[in-house]
């Protein structure tokens, strides 16, 4: 049997060795999951067991229920004042994971470029790959806040450059970008006239300060495919529900595709996440109030081990620099599991701009922080 | 705005230190400290308690909610009434409240008959109490915002990107 060589191009996980290492261990504190600890709240939770007794077991319709649309178009005019229309340019999806695929596969044609803003998630490039489409990183760095440049981009830009996908919040580094920096992307964006992916999975999960919404730039709306979803804000990672925001030819593309392989998001999580958009909110406001707590408390702790680590100002990441123990990403994640029983997720795993670097992620508990930091404290002495 | 944000780490936790509370909301342990005495002093804090779960203990407590129905006095209203029985060592919280009843009581005895007596004895007899209702509590399921019984374990994998 041969495989497709456009799987072959895919290399294989780097760290799956780690993670069986992980799993076949007792009393492991992990800072290496990229998911909250709370459970979703308990409302929503209810709000699907009765959809289930009343019987809300179908497809639904291949954009998604129109109740859940309206909602999401209310919420984006409250939240971020653009407004998107619920027949034709909301698309709700299988978590954000969906999304990136379907819009790779929508707008990508063969040997296209996309560029792709690094350390970020481990999808996008193969997603883009899958598309036939060729990832071009661009390496933020730690000396400008993990923030892309706009001279950053502007080198990478060929003729084939189609699209630009980034993260911010972001996940591995935590990094937010300001309105203004947004806006000088944006010029970028106008001036090469290329398609923006804006994966902003973690806008509510901003600390001081508020979230700027990509596509509420000025002439960003229609250059942007605005990805969004329930996982990290609502604690409902495991639902698998997410949505994507654009104009009606491109999310209408991207239905096609969403059409044909997936036909629809689970039902139940539809009908969860209509009472996470009506209810949510001061949930969503409790844990982003912990979350920023437990940011603080282990971002001074390792800098007090001697780790550098940069601010974040979103998501639930933090990422200090292991570069001055002498270890790589990998030997420094390795050892401290072994030696002190830590999970963190070496950084290199998130573009090569990443190495050097470990991600920490504070969505545990107090305690299971200080007790981490401890451990780390101990690792770093042996 | 910074002591709303310390009592909240507070009332969650009671035994988190200044040092850390001073870095969870960006500001000086002395700061911290001074703000928690003024607090204390203000009585805004009252006082520092550990929320137990006594079924573990095989130590029981009879606890009781009494609903009371009260004449109230002029001048006075339900707070004389009220601030009275609130003395009693036995009753844990005295509440005014709204519907057919007007006082609810929380009692704590060591048996049954001891709570049965004590408001049979000291509450129900006082005159401007028209009529008493005795409630036992069976079992305590979630007890200032904690959950004791039927608790969620976490189930997330132990590395996800």
């Amino acid at each position: 049997m041969k495989i497709a060589d456009r799987i072959q191009q895919i290399p294989p996980s780097g760290i799956r060795k780690f993670f069986e290492m992980v799993i076949g261990m007792d009393d492991v504190i992990s800072l290496g999951v990229g998911e909250p600890d709370f459970v979703t709240p308990w409302s929503i939770r209810e709000a699907c067991i009765y959809s289930l007794e009343k019987g809300y077991t179908s497809y639904t319709s291949n954009w998604g229920l129109r109740e859940l649309r309206d909602e999401l178009s209310l919420q984006m005019e409250s939240d971020y004042g653009i407004y998107y229309n619920p027949e034709d340019q909301i698309l709700v999806t299988t978590g954000v994971s969906e999304a990136i695929d379907l819009c790779s596969r929508a707008i990508v044609n063969p040997r296209d470029e996309v560029i792709v803003v690094e350390p970020c998630y481990v999808s996008y490039n193969p997603c883009i790959v899958l598309a036939g489409g060729k990832p071009v990183p661009v390496s933020t760095s730690i000396s400008n806040d993990f923030k892309v440049t706009p001279e950053q981009i502007k080198e990478k830009i060929t003729k084939k450059t189609k699209a630009i996908i980034f993260n911010y919040p972001n996940n591995p580094t935590g990094a937010v970008m300001r309105k203004k920096e947004l806006e000088e992307i944006a010029d970028v964006i106008v001036e090469y006239d290329l398609i923006a992916i804006s994966d902003e999975v973690y806008d509510r999960l901003t600390y001081e300060g508020r979230h700027t919404c990509f596509a509420s730039l000025n002439g960003m709306q229609d250059r942007t495919i605005l990805l969004n979803g329930f996982s990290k804000s609502y604690a409902m990672t495991g639902w698998r529900i997410g949505y994507a925001l654009g104009t009606p030819k491109i999310i209408g593309a991207m239905l096609k595709v969403h059409q044909y392989t997936m036909l629809c998001a689970p039902i139940t999580a539809q009908m969860a996440a209509i009472d996470a958009l009506k209810n949510g909110k001061e949930n969503v406001t409790e844990m982003v109030q912990e979350y920023d707590r437990r940011r603080r408390l282990i971002v001074k702790g390792l800098n007090d081990l001697g780790l550098d680590c940069f601010e974040p100002r979103g998501a639930f990441y933090a990422f200090p620099s292991i570069k001055n123990t002498g270890m790589t990403s990998k030997e420094f994640a390795e050892g401290l599991l072994k030696e002190q029983k830590v999970a963190v997720v070496p950084g290199d795993v998130f573009g090569k701009s990443g190495s050097g670097f470990v991600r920490c992620a504070y969505a545990v508990s107090r305690n299971e922080i200080k007790e981490a930091l401890r451990r780390i404290g101990n690792f770093l002495q042996g | 705005m910074k002591e709303e944000k310390i009592l909240k780490i507070l009332e969650d936790d009671a035994r988190v230190g200044a040092g850390d509370i001073a870095t969870m909301i960006g500001a000086s342990e002395s700061q911290v400290k001074k703000s928690i005495e003024k607090l204390e002093k203000e009585d805004i804090i009252r006082r520092y308690k550990t929320i137990i779960n006594w079924d573990k203990v095989g130590k029981e407590y009879v606890y009781a909610m009494i609903e009371v129905k009260i004449t109230p006095e002029r001048g006075a209203g339900y707070d004389a009434i009220a601030e009275r029985i609130a003395k009693f060592t036995e009753v844990i919280s005295v509440r005014l409240i709204s519907g057919d009843h007007d006082l609810s009581l929380l009692v704590k005895g060591q048996t049954m008959k001891d709570v049965a007596f004590f408001v049979a004895e000291k509450i129900a007899p006082l005159e401007q109490i028209q009529s008493t209702v005795t409630h036992f509590i069976l079992r305590t399921y979630k007890e200032g915002g904690d959950i004791l019984y039927g608790k969620e374990e976490p189930k997330r994998l132990a590395i996800t990107l």
